[in-house]
């Protein structure tokens, strides 16, 4: 099997792959602990559905898929950006964006003669099948993305878990989550190479959920998500070869693969470990201190009535 | 003679045609610790956002620490109500300290030794060093709340905005926060400005009101404001101050009693009337 590795790695079309997984896996690693921590899973589907739309127009009129793919997130990013900038609208908004886009998207297919094996390639990745100027175009893109997701990391870190204080702070939190909208529509774009888009969520979500459950530590966590996303990329790419069967099987069974194991088996020793509490401790110490104020306020009847009304008059 | 950390005149504050108050005339002084007070709804909020940079005025100017407000003043630190944080979250409380230092910066942060030394140096003198690397959402209310004021505290402001930072702590903690943040201004000589909807948890250490009803306000010593007719004439209604036991209850008409002057459909309604906004501060 090794020999057969060593074989394979001398062809182009896998370079290419790999090249362009490496890069695509670090983008998706960073991008996905932002995706978790502030709830975007809804709008990265969308973005992934309207990127769909996007490559089959770019089809339709001969153009590359990945420059469609682009276009069609980035539209989409900037409608949900300029739309939806409260919370409470943003998945509807959302929504009502993807519903329509993907009505388009089937238009476009279906004027497409032949459209069976292209949207296929774009519905469940094609990272293998990638060609030269496509893994230029890729690693041009993330580059730029991971560019700019170095400058605003920590604003945008603060503005995600502490948007209040980011805000007193001077942080323009507004406009830091346009700017990541843009950034999720280029790892998206990305993304759907490997997996496709209907298989997105397992590189946006699962590498960033999965690193939560391993370390308390915020640079940790998106060092683990980036070694987990190149993991799930590159073992996919490898046994995709090996077996002849998609990628997106290995890369979406690795990820999960991962999750498990981080949350049932390694998570659970971390986060007792690092955190003061356990979940279990946790879970039982408060039960007991309410049962012992319980027992307090019994004990003394007048009291605990006297105690009672101080805390409800404050 | 020092100038004023915060310095309001004739400073109106309107939000889709509404005003929320009007002709504020109200200098906050260095070594100062101020409970601004009021219903619900009455703009404490908007008062520090308005200080933060974060809201322009209608009318009238604001001066802070020496020249218009703007986003990002180093010299404010800032103290939230406490909010729930997601218990997986991976951010521990010397992270969310570290944020309060340097997290508005552009970049990725390099880690340096500086910036730790002074991260720990904060959240040492808020006694949490014992579980500063604990995830944040592991922790309870009030621990949270002290590593809050470390976030506040760590850029060595001189102007400290506390917006309800005691809402949802049990009595003890509210007590310990309060200390914390009494302890900061009388040993800093830095000011306090402090949005509570019942005075009582800060009674020790408040030496200046600013209440704010209707649109109408009334600034003093607690003392000064504090009392029967001040508030009547704030409220529009009759209004009785009882002093109990070292608190202070506000007890109205259509007020329940205690501080509970939260809901605003319990308040008298004023139309606005202009000349209901003759302001009878100082």
């Amino acid at each position: 099997m090794l020999d057969q590795v060593v074989h394979l790695l001398g062809y182009d079309f896998v370079q290419n792959a790999i090249a362009a997984g490496i890069v695509i896996a670090i983008v998706a690693g960073v991008v996905s602990r932002f995706v978790v921590a502030r709830n975007m899973a809804f709008a990265v589907h969308a973005l992934a559905e309207l990127g769909f739309t996007g490559a089959a127009g770019a089809i339709l009129v001969g153009a590359s898929a990945v420059v469609g793919l682009l276009a069609g997130t980035t539209i989409t990013a900037l409608f949900i950006g300029l739309l939806g900038v409260r919370v409470r609208e943003r998945d509807a908004v959302v929504g009502v964006v993807m519903a329509f886009g993907l009505g388009l998207g089937v238009l476009f297919l279906s004027l497409y003669p032949r459209y069976a094996t292209e949207a296929f390639a774009i519905l469940f990745g094609t990272i293998t099948g990638v060609s030269r100027g496509d893994v230029v175009l890729l690693i041009g893109i993330g580059v730029v993305t991971l560019l700019a997701l170095g400058v605003i990391y920590r604003p945008l870190t603060f503005a995600t878990v502490d948007p209040e204080v980011a805000e007193a702070r001077g942080v323009p939190v507004g406009r830091l989550a346009i700017a990541f909208l843009l950034i999720m529509a280029a790892a998206v774009a990305e993304a759907v190479q490997v997996v496709g888009v209907l298989l997105i969520l397992t590189l946006l979500i699962t590498p960033g959920a999965t690193a939560e459950r391993l370390t308390a530590r915020p640079g940790r966590a998106t060092a683990y998500s980036v070694g987990i996303a190149l993991l799930c990329i590159l073992g996919g790419i490898f046994l995709s070869l090996v077996s002849n069967v998609p990628v997106s099987v290995f890369v979406t069974s690795l990820s999960f693969a991962c999750y498990l194991l981080a949350r049932f088996v390694v998570g659970p020793v971390v986060s007792g470990g690092e955190g003061r509490r356990t979940s279990v401790a946790r879970d039982v110490a408060e039960p007991v201190a309410a049962l012992e104020a319980n027992r307090a306020l019994d004990g003394s009847l007048s009291e605990g009535v006297a105690r009672r009304r101080s805390t409800e008059s404050e | 003679m020092t100038d004023p950390l915060v310095r309001f005149d004739d400073a109106t504050l309107a939000y889709r045609g509404r005003r929320i108050w009007s002709d504020l005339s109200v200098a906050f002084e260095p070594g100062s610790f101020t409970a601004i007070l009021g219903p619900n709804g009455s703009g404490k909020t908007s008062l520090l956002r308005v200080i933060l940079g974060l809201t322009a005025l209608s009318a009238g100017t604001v001066d802070v620490l020496g020249a218009p407000p703007r986003r990002g003043n180093p010299g404010i630190g800032y103290v939230p109500q406490q909010r729930t944080f997601d218990r997986d979250l991976p951010l521990r409380g010397r992270d969310l300290v570290g944020l309060g230092l340097n997290g508005h910066r552009w970049g990725f942060g390099r880690p340096s030794s500086d910036a730790r030394r002074q991260v720990a140096a904060a959240i040492a003198a808020v006694e949490a060093t014992s579980y500063a690397d604990a995830a944040i959402g592991r922790l309870s209310g009030g621990e949270q709340q002290r590593l809050r004021i470390a976030q506040a505290l760590v850029g060595d402001p001189r102007l400290l905005l506390c917006d309800e930072p005691l809402a949802s702590l049990d009595l003890h903690h509210q007590q310990e926060i309060t200390a914390l943040i009494g302890d900061w201004q009388r040993q800093s000589g830095g000011s306090v400005l402090f949005v509570t909807h019942d005075v009582n948890p800060i009674l020790d250490f408040v030496d200046r009101v600013l209440f704010v009803v209707n649109g109408r306000w009334a600034a003093g010593t607690p003392d000064e404001v504090l009392t029967s007719d001040r508030l009547t004439e704030l409220y529009g209604s009759h209004v009785d101050v009882l002093r109990v036991h070292g608190r202070i209850l506000v007890v109205g008409d259509q007020l329940d009693s205690g501080f509970e002057l939260e809901e605003p459909h319990h308040l008298p309604v004023v139309e606005d009337d202009p000349s209901h906004h003759a302001s009878p501060g100082p």
